[in-house]
């Protein structure tokens, strides 16, 4: 077993826990916007609470994207292809997403603002289910010739660990953006935020535990299945936490969940990166679908010096915006008229 | 139309649209950063004011790069996987760099610089637009590094029939990024000085318009308030004449730029893909001439019946090798070249499916190429040109009255868009039929390329890809009708339209550097600024 394609198999499991970690509760927030806001300040309190922060969270999707292709080409090129048409849809749900929150407050209107809303709402949950599918299928597999490339059609990728990774990543996604408006918000939103957390937590967390579980039966090893189990451990700490109102406490141990959770998962897939569904000897491996020792000592050391950099910088950011948001601190509305004689002294519709 | 040709047309499509917003990011940014350098060390209110509606119109603009960005990315794997496996080893690295070291960097440190009004000292607040701009030059510099090693292939060795990096060194010096680089960051400014000139044009004429400003005796304008529209106060004047010069300047400045970059540029790409170059002049024999116009049907497959109209001698062997006399090769010899070294017909393999055993067009897309060339200098000349008279016409403080020039100026924004879209469309369907193209060096890694026809995903079918690309064009249409409505309706609000303190509550605007707190929101400073 070669040591920098396994090093590097670890660090991209790290990159897209990473993302789940972070965009998971923005893409969370984003799903909350319609079910769970009650009104405009509502919405603009939990569009506000990600604002400084949703996009540098997004870079990390493309980081580990871009990772992937440095350090197994051929993992890229298959899983991408093959995945062609739920890959758009991700990016179109990314596309409306990233535009809304910048758009939506543009324009005093409300019917501008609710097809935002939609945009952000529909567009959080298509991006987690998405990447949810994605990634539950490159544990369990694709119907990929030698070649790695996809045959059947372009509906083949389909099945039910599809539907289960998205609802996993959508259902732990759900649950991480209401423990974050638990920690960022103040009054109502908070309060209602941590009941719905308590609440809804075993049945958000269950298709993520489910996919965890059923990688065991297919490859599990005894530290990933001690992995499983102590996830589980998490979660439960996460739930009493949120009960006693701890909510950093909460929001930790489901982080710890999600943490133990992907190891368990990479850990049980390892060393076969996307398993070929039609026969075995197309599996790609760490080994057979990884660049050369070269380029990954060469990225190994950019990634030692730009990781902490990141992680510091970040943090630092939630630092600085760590106040909570309550719906007083939200400004009205800012809207204007053009600055022209003729419209200016007309009458405001 | 097959898989190839549909991906093809959605790469082009998707890059060009996604190219006319990072332009502007690059090149805004960049300004904004220095106007509120300028508002950090003078404190004087009418940066202040520049930096909040020029930074209000980047940030608009800057959140459809990043939305289109992500495609990027992707569709490589998606639609070019036979590509990415070919090129993963040596291509990704740069790739994943750009993600880590600049994308990181320029969206945290923007997400600071947008909130952090309040929350962060004004020279940390600063010192967070310039870390994101920084980032967004080296993404630049990442990318092209990327882009340019499918021009010119360096620092590898083919190892089991897929180049393998042997030298990062080179890679990332490869001597066609180097001038690539600072050539598209002059583009990028070339753009955001345009697009300072025609906003600030059109708001000294509304002013002049409606009589806010008036023209003295001596010719020179008399600033003048209008107490009924919001901003419209004498400072508001400084502040359009100020950003008209600046974007003048810019303009010029990098109009200047993209020249000498750009025959650094041209000399190179005549030793590294002499085809390319030999296109763009559609000179179809040897010779030393550079054609001014061109007739005949430059895209035929006989080149011969090209004529060319106007021709000035010597001026090719200028761009070439810098001078007047040197032979530059062209369609026809260099034709023989390609052929005896690459082969007539594509391989007889399964990567090529139907393609296997076609003939290979060497010869670029003429009408592209030879248009390509002249529109990106053409348009970059004229936008260059009205800088200068715009300079001039507004030496006493103010522009004419003529709406038709307001018209012009405000269109005109569009012309460094067209330079740089051209200039991309140029370089990237003249590497045809390549899509990693050969390195004519000697030194031996003349093995290393690939033809555009072998590098699509053999395993997605052309009803997939249609489909993406009747969907992102699509998408991209409608949110380019967006994001113009919205910049129009910001920039025609003038500065009242990014700073709400300005309506909601004129204060001084030399106390804003300090929080305000007001009755019922103790701790306004939460949300300096809210979505």
């Amino acid at each position: 077993m070669e040591l920098l394609p396994t090093i590097w198999f670890v660090a991209i499991a790290v990159l897209w826990t990473g993302y789940l970690f972070l965009e998971g509760f923005d893409l969370g927030v984003g799903m909350l916007m319609k079910v769970f806001a009650r009104d405009n300040t509502e919405r603009r309190v939990l569009i506000n609470t990600i604002g400084p922060v949703w996009d540098g969270n997004e870079v990390w999707l493309l980081t580990a994207g871009g990772a992937t292709f440095a350090a197994f080409p051929l993992w890229y090129a298959s899983l991408f292809s093959a995945l062609y048409l739920p890959l758009l849809l991700v990016l179109v749900a990314l596309i409306f997403r990233a535009v809304a929150f910048e758009y939506r407050g543009k324009v005093d209107n409300p019917r501008w603002r609710a097809r935002w809303d939609w945009a952000i709402s529909a567009g959080s949950f298509v991006a987690a289910f998405g990447v949810g599918a994605a990634l539950a299928l490159t544990t369990t597999g694709l119907p990929l010739d030698a070649n790695g490339d996809r045959e059947g059609g372009p509906f083949a990728w389909f099945s039910g660990y599809a539907v289960l990774g998205g609802f996993a990543v959508v259902g732990f996604s759900l649950l991480h953006g209401l423990g974050f408006l638990a920690l960022k918000t103040d009054g109502e939103v908070r309060h209602r935020a941590r009941a719905w957390f308590v609440r809804l937590l075993p049945v958000l967390l269950l298709p993520m535990a489910g996919w965890a579980v059923s990688l065991q039966l297919l490859s599990g090893e005894a530290w990933t299945i001690a992995a499983v189990v102590a996830a589980v451990v998490a979660a439960v700490l996460a739930w009493n936490f949120a009960r006693k109102d701890a909510e950093g406490r909460a929001f930790l141990s489901l982080g710890a969940f999600l943490l133990l959770g992907s190891a368990s998962i990479f850990g049980a897939a390892f060393p076969v990166v996307l398993p070929s569904t039609l026969d075995p000897a197309f599996n790609l491996t760490v080994s057979n679908a990884s660049s050369s020792d070269y380029t990954l000592g060469l990225m190994s050391i950019v990634a030692c010096i730009g990781l902490p950099l990141v992680l510091a910088y970040q943090a630092w950011t939630y630092w600085v915006f760590r106040r909570r948001v309550s719906a007083a601190h939200i400004p009205e509305a800012h809207s204007f008229l053009p600055a022209i004689a003729a419209k200016a002294l007309a009458p405001k519709d | 139309m097959d898989a190839l040709e549909i991906a093809r047309w959605q790469f082009g499509i998707t890059t060009v649209y996604h190219f006319m917003m990072v332009p502007l990011t690059i090149g805004l940014g960049l300004v904004v950063a220095v106007i509120q350098t300028l508002w950090y060390r003078t404190g004087k209110p009418e940066y202040l004011r520049m930096t909040k509606f020029w930074g209000k119109l980047f940030l608009i603009n800057f959140i459809m790069g990043v939305a289109t960005g992500i495609v990027q990315e992707f569709q490589f794997g998606m639609a070019w996987s036979e590509y990415s496996r070919f090129v993963g080893d040596v291509f990704g690295a740069p790739l994943a760099m750009e993600a880590l070291l600049a994308f990181f960097v320029e969206s945290t440190f923007l997400g600071l610089w947008i909130f952090g009004w309040k929350q962060l000292k004004p020279g940390v607040h600063l010192a967070c637009l310039w870390v994101a701009v920084i980032g967004s030059v080296f993404s630049a510099y990442f990318i092209i590094v990327a882009n340019s090693w499918m021009q010119h292939p360096v620092g590898v060795e083919m190892v089991n029939g897929r180049p393998v990096m042997t030298d990062a060194w080179a890679v990332f010096t490869n001597n066609t990024a180097l001038v690539a680089v600072p050539h598209t960051l002059f583009g990028a400014l070339a753009v955001a000085g345009g697009f300072l000139l025609g906003i600030a044009w059109y708001h000294l004429w509304r002013r002049r318009h409606d009589g806010i400003d008036t023209i003295g005796a001596d010719g020179k304008v008399i600033p003048g308030e209008a107490a009924g529209i919001l901003g419209r106060d004498r400072a508001d004047h400084t502040v359009w004449i100020r950003s008209l010069r600046i974007g003048a300047v810019v303009a010029m400045i990098s109009f200047a730029g993209t020249a000498v970059t750009g025959d650094l540029q041209g000399k190179l790409m005549f030793e590294q893909q002499p085809m390319k170059m030999a296109a763009a002049e559609a000179a179809c024999h040897d010779g030393t001439g550079f054609s001014v116009l061109s007739v005949g049907n430059v895209g035929a497959k006989n080149c011969d019946d090209i004529v060319a109209v106007i021709e000035v001698p010597g001026i090719l062997s200028f761009l070439a090798k810098g001078d007047f006399t040197t032979e530059v090769k062209g369609v026809n010899s260099l034709l023989d070249e390609y052929q005896s070294k690459y082969g007539t017909t594509l391989p007889d393999n399964p990567i090529y499916g139907d393609r296997a055993g076609q003939q290979i067009q060497y010869v670029p897309v003429m009408e592209v190429t030879y248009w390509g060339f002249r529109m990106m200098i053409g348009f970059g000349g004229v936008a260059a040109l009205a800088a200068l008279v715009a300079l001039w016409a507004t030496r006493k403080g103010t522009v004419p009255a003529s709406r038709g020039l307001m018209r012009l100026a405000v269109f005109g924004i569009l012309a460094p868009f067209g330079a740089n879209a051209a200039g991309w469309i140029f370089t990237e369907m003249g590497r045809q039929p390549f899509v990693v193209a050969p390195n004519p060096d000697p030194s031996g890694i003349d093995q290393v390329f690939m033809f555009t026809a072998a590098a699509v995903s053999p395993g997605v079918s052309a009803g997939e890809i249609m489909t993406s690309l009747v969907v992102l064009t699509s998408i991209y249409a409608v949110l380019l009708v967006v994001e113009v409505k919205l910049l129009v309706k910001y920039i025609r609000g003038g500065v009242a339209s990014a700073m709400p303190e300005l309506v909601h509550a004129p204060v001084d605007e030399n106390e804003d550097k300090t929080p305000r707190g007001g009755p019922g929101k103790p701790d306004d400073d939460v949300l300096a600024f809210a979505y």
